[in-house]
């Protein structure tokens, strides 16, 4: 009876099965499978010829004479991808835990209506919304502007145009992912430990370090990879506030399947980069797991 | 007397502003002594745990002041205070281990690693559960989660311990037993113990001395015995245990004693001690196991006389319901066992007898 109950259940997640088996893994498969063919001399590839070009050429390329020699313009890519998403995610965690914090702190019905402040940049288009930045952060731009009128001389901030830029634009793209969790964490954290915290002799600063931070970690964390893997895959931010400049692996990954055509590099390097997505991501939940033996 | 360590001065203490201002607690005073296992009772509402907030400093008077060994504390903030607590809800930290929640005031202190686990496990040893160091809380069970947090409170050796209902929570059982316990850890460690509860048994049990309240204020501060057996206002003596009141007036009863007129005419003595100023109608209450039952033909003239309309066997002793007429009652508990006096049935006719001494008159 209970299976069979259980086995019907089963029909009410067959359409999401089936659409997340059909859309994800075909795509993803398919593209396994191209990454692993060889290059079409105009584009495409040459179905059914298979060659392992598109990894090699990831870490080597060949000379004149024909031999392989590293070649480290795409790890550097890539470098720069995963340095800029760290620093991304630092930013993001330092903004966004003391908002999350202030917003768990206050009466119930103010919290409501902050998290949905919170939220509200998601209302508008990406595009538009790196636009705006670009008006914002370029030489002679609102903040340069402001800035010259209240008599500090800029000579142009130069900002627009960096990885300082694209950081900017990514931090406040990714901003409320790390706060929505930091603040469901913090939000369910029983303020009674902090008043034990406190009687047991710990000032502010040591109850935030000893009970707070250890207690909103699940969130911390949580908000970190929700914020740092979309960050690694970007590429309208990138594109407008890093002008092209300062390629990350979206950018290089598009220009394969555009400009280059090399197919099977673009599908290649989107593996390369799941791959170290998911051996990151084991890595910190190994890490996190075994936190409460080694918080002391 | 020994030394008063925490002192409250006409403390007060309101929530909220305008309309929706709500006294806590009205310009109370007591003085709590070294040693001492003192507890605040009463119902909820009625003040205990805010004043215990105010000694824990996490909560702010409004007025008065709240003194520690003679210096204000008013200003001093909960982690500066040497005033550890107990919560209700035990507040262990989920992400350390036992013996990492145990010392982590000692390291608030300052004191080093190695004295510290020394400490530790002392504190184990104190509640017996030396084995359980390494574990974490959510591993233990309610009454260990509350050694533990006993320990953790105890291990920097506060000069006052607070404790909100902690047995609130426990089984009949575990309660029972952690009320020894509690008491043990008392004696053993020297501590000021000052402790919150709505249980009367529980208070009654453990207390050196109770302060009753109700709304915001301290009704009465006596030793247990002194509370139940000298009550001063009705919520007192209705609050811890059972008891009877009797509506009557204040008369001269000769030899420059007073007594109390009933309404039906009959005249109780006093022993109690009660002003000449006081004049008119008055409450007294009479606790139901000092009363005694003689057949309703031995009565003399003064005696209160009645109908038994129930019987409600105990064990251990046997409540009688006596219908005095005019809607009054009284209720007698009278022992059982071997030489028990009386038995009487329903319907029987019966006369009260009751001794000066159990009468107390009651503040208005």
């Amino acid at each position: 009876m209970g299976n069979l109950i259980r086995s019907k259940r089963f029909w009410l997640v067959a359409p999401a099965v089936v659409y997340i088996g059909f859309f994800m893994a075909v795509p993803l498969l398919q593209m396994a499978y191209v990454s692993m063919l060889e290059r079409g001399d105009y584009g495409g590839v040459n179905w059914g010829v298979f060659s392992m070009d598109a990894y090699i050429s990831f870490i080597f390329e060949r000379d004149l004479m024909d031999n392989l020699v590293v070649n480290t313009d795409y790890l550097e890519i890539f470098a720069r991808s995963f340095g800029l998403s760290a620093m991304t995610t630092v930013f993001a965690l330092l903004l966004g835990f003391p908002t999350a914090f202030y917003i768990s702190t206050q009466p119930q019905s103010r919290r409501n209506f902050l998290i949905f402040l919170v939220t509200i940049p998601f209302w508008t288009n990406i595009l538009v919304r790196n636009y705006a930045w670009m008006l914002l952060l370029r030489n002679g731009g609102l903040i340069d502007g402001a800035l010259n009128w209240m008599g500090i001389e800029t000579g142009g901030l130069d900002v627009l145009y960096t990885p300082y830029a694209v950081s900017i634009g990514l931090t406040y793209t990714y901003l409320p992912f790390m706060v929505l969790p930091i603040y469901a964490s913090l939000e369910k954290l029983d303020h009674r430990l902090v008043e034990a915290a406190f009687d047991l002799g710990a000032d502010k600063r040591r109850a935030m370090s000893r009970v707070i931070l250890p207690l909103a970690a699940p969130g911390i964390a949580a908000g970190s990879i929700l914020v740092f893997i979309p960050c690694l895959g970007a590429y309208v931010t990138p594109e407008l506030l890093g002008g092209g400049k300062f390629m990350m692996i979206a950018n290089l990954i598009g220009s394969q399947f555009g400009a280059a055509r090399n197919w099977p590099l673009g599908a290649g390097l989107g593996f390369v980069l799941l791959a170290l997505v998911l051996i990151s991501m084991m890595v910190y939940s190994f890490k996190f797991k075994s936190l409460p033996e080694e918080s002391r | 007397m020994s030394d008063v360590v925490i002192s409250a001065r006409s403390v007060g203490k309101t929530f909220g502003s305008g309309a929706d201002k709500v006294t806590a607690l009205d310009s109370v005073s007591v003085d709590i002594f070294q040693n001492e296992f003192f507890t605040m009772l009463g119902p909820s509402g009625c003040g205990k745990t805010t004043l215990l907030r105010l000694i824990g400093g996490f909560e702010q008077a409004t007025s008065g002041q709240i003194l520690l060994e003679g210096k204000a504390l008013n200003d001093l903030p909960p982690f500066k205070r040497p005033i550890n607590t107990v919560f209700q809800s035990y507040a262990l930290f989920p992400h350390l281990t036992v013996k990492q929640n145990i010392t982590f005031g000692l390291e608030m202190q300052g004191t080093g690693r190695k004295q510290a686990d020394g400490r530790a496990e002392e504190m184990l040893e104190l509640v017996r559960l030396e084995e359980y160091g390494d574990r974490v809380p959510s591993q233990l069970s309610g009454g260990q989660q509350q050694r533990i947090a006993l320990a953790r409170a105890l291990a920097p050796a506060p000069k006052v311990l607070l404790l909100d209902e902690p047995l609130s929570a426990l089984d009949l059982k575990l309660r029972k037993e952690m009320q020894v316990e509690l008491k043990r850890l008392q004696t053993e460690t020297g501590i000021t113990f000052v402790f919150v509860t709505h249980d009367q048994e529980e208070a009654l049990a453990m207390s050196d001395r109770i302060a009753v309240m109700k709304s915001g204020e301290i009704l009465q501060i006596g030793a247990p015995r002194e509370i139940y057996e000298a009550p001063t206002h009705r919520f007192v003596a209705d609050f811890i245990g059972d008891s009877n009141f009797l509506v009557g007036e204040l008369v001269d009863g000769g030899a420059g004693e007073r007594a109390v007129k009933l309404a039906g005419g009959n005249v109780i003595a006093l022993s109690q001690d009660v002003s000449d100023q006081r004049k008119g109608a008055v409450t007294v209450s009479v606790r139901p196991e000092r009363l005694g039952l003689i057949a309703g033909n031995d009565a003399n003239a003064d005696q209160l006389t009645g109908t038994v309309s129930t019987v409600i066997y105990f064990g251990t002793d046997t409540t009688y319901q006596i219908d005095l007429g005019n809607d009054a009652r009284l209720t007698v508990r009278m022992q059982n066992g071997a030489g028990a006096k009386a038995d009487f049935a329903e319907g029987d006719r019966v006369a009260i007898t009751m001794s000066p001494d159990a009468v107390r008159v009651l503040a208005d």
